[in-house]
């Protein structure tokens, strides 16, 4: 099992913005380098990308929660 | 009734300068704090401090109820904006005067009016202020924005009406060119915006930001001169100036004197500013918008004038009429504030919260650091990266610069990246150095010259 972990710490969004769709949903194969949520950190929005490839079992962090850097983000298998 | 306790619903560098001035004026001060801000500054230096929500701003600072009803149960008499957050929201304003509370700024009205763009525009004009010259409204043809550009004058934008944010814009140097593109923008708005309507305004190339300063009571208007806000990046300010070395006294005059005429003309209470591009080529300004608050860089205004405006502020707000005249205000000497971010200036200006092990400045009178800082604060991530000011006063603007450079020199932030390098690295150039910069010089200059790790 891998996992994707914030880099900064900030506040997680799984959307672009308010109205579009998640990234991705449990279930959903990511490739590396692709991008699974967004952490705004101070005004700015930094994308965060899967580091392996795989497949999302669940989110660790709710939509528009806080983070701490290096909070695990994502679980996913493959 | 002067105020006797007033709630500052901001964070950050400017709470502590509200709570400062609140003291100074022999007031309490009862500071809001989200989740994230606890540790804060203004909490430590606030007679009181009120928890008024979780981290997030939408919780917390931008929570007009909370907001409201935690100023109420602190027995305050007033609200203080501070600048961003609800300092501009005509609603918020309004709320708190029904609430029974002051807010600290102009009514719910002139916010509104002053925040329209449109409005703002007429308002200006009704004053004499000059706007940016433009079609008056749209304009229904070819032939029509011909006209209409012979009055405005060459280079014009072409806008489409529906379009924002820079897109759905082109620029005809001459009749030729507009005669060529028109057809096309319209065509391009029709298919972008599902409306093709357009107009025209004049293009003010490598215009200078020059912004006045104005203080009134709901009937007197004065200006406490003006400030230069050129280099900019990202359309935020980087480095500011007070006064704005461009202008000659004629000048200088006429564009602080339109200022306090339109402050005036909408019975405008409080400190606000009138933001205007310069031409310097035309020695023309035109009226862009009014801000209707208290500025990030108010500091460079107070270092030449003497004249603290957060006071004056909270002074107007608890009744006191404006007993300065405007022969009491004088410019004395030349101000400089840098904005010390947390962001690293050699990667793209990426954000740096985190733990400031570290803060010193050094001792001096002709230095001024406005900051939430002190040793051991974590800056919390779900804010502004803004840190502090760094403001130098000096005779003249070069002994400014030179006062900035070592003022700099002896600013020392341990922990997180800062603009310090960048700001070292202006105050080097020599376009910085002979003035010779607009709005547009700074980002082609940080693409030319990168900086690298300090």
């Amino acid at each position: 099992m891998a996992e994707i972990r914030s880099p900064i710490p900030g506040t997680f969004y799984r959307r672009p913005s308010p109205d579009e769709a998640p990234y991705k949903e449990v279930g959903d194969t990511v490739a590396v380098g692709e991008v699974v949520g967004l952490v705004e950190v101070m005004k700015s929005f930094i994308e965060v990308k899967a580091d392996t490839a795989g497949t999302i079992t669940a989110f660790k962090v709710e939509n528009e929660e806080p983070v701490t850097a290096g909070a695990v983000l994502a679980e996913l298998d493959g | 009734m002067a105020l006797s306790r007033v709630f500052v619903a901001n964070r950050g560098e400017i709470a502590v300068r509200v709570v400062h001035a609140a003291h100074a004026l022999g007031m309490e001060a009862v500071q809001a704090y989200s989740e994230a801000d606890a540790d804060m500054l203004a909490v430590r230096l606030a007679d009181a401090s009120v928890c008024v929500g979780p981290p997030q701003a939408a919780k917390s600072y931008l929570n007009g109820e909370a907001l409201i009803a935690a100023a109420k149960e602190a027995g305050c008499d007033a609200i203080h904006p501070g600048y961003g957050f609800l300092s501009e929201n005509a609603a918020f304003a309004d709320a708190v005067e029904a609430a029974g509370l002051v807010f600290v700024g102009p009514s719910g009205k002139t916010i509104s009016r002053m925040g329209d763009k449109a409005a703002a525009r007429e308002a200006a004009k009704e004053a004499g202020v000059p706007v940016v010259p433009g079609s008056e409204g749209l304009v229904a043809d070819e032939e029509a924005a011909l006209a209409a550009a012979e009055t405005v004058g060459y280079p014009v934008m072409v806008k489409a009406a529906a379009g924002g944010g820079g897109r759905g814009i082109r620029i005809a140097a001459d009749a030729d060119e507009l005669k060529r593109i028109a057809p096309q923008a319209r065509a391009e708005a029709k298919a972008a915006f599902g409306d093709g309507s357009l107009y025209l305004e004049r293009v003010i190339t490598a215009p200078r930001h020059i912004e006045v300063q104005v203080l009134a009571d709901g009937t007197n208007a004065i200006h406490c001169f003006e400030r230069e806000c050129s280099l900019q990046r990202r359309r935020q300010k980087v480095w500011e100036e007070a006064p704005a070395a461009c202008l000659d006294q004629a000048t200088r005059e006429r564009i602080c004197t339109a200022a306090a005429d339109l402050a005036r003309s909408v019975g405008y209470r409080g400190a606000g500013t009138v933001e205007f591009l310069y031409d310097e080529a035309a020695g023309e300004f035109y009226f862009i918008e009014m801000n209707t608050r208290i500025q990030v860089e108010h500091p460079v205004t107070e270092m030449v004038t003497g004249i603290d405006l957060v006071a004056w502020m909270l002074r107007i707000a608890g009744g006191e009429s404006l007993s300065l005249s405007q022969d009491d205000v004088t410019l004395d000497g030349h101000a400089i504030e840098v904005r010390i971010n947390a962001e690293d200036p050699a990667m793209q200006f990426m954000p740096s919260p985190g733990v400031v092990e570290t803060v010193s400045v050094p001792p001096s009178d002709a230095v001024r650091f406005d900051t939430m800082l002190y040793d051991g604060y974590a800056i919390p991530p779900f804010y502004d990266s803004l840190l502090g000011k760094l403001i130098v006063h000096a005779a003249t603007r070069d002994a400014a610069i030179d006062a900035m450079a070592e003022a700099l020199e002896g600013l020392t932030i341990v922990g997180p990246k800062t603009t310090i390098p960048l700001h070292k690295a202006l105050a080097r150039d020599a376009s910085v150095r002979s003035g010779k910069v607009h709005t547009q010089f700074l980002e082609p200059w940080l693409e030319a010259s990168p900086l690298t790790a300090d």
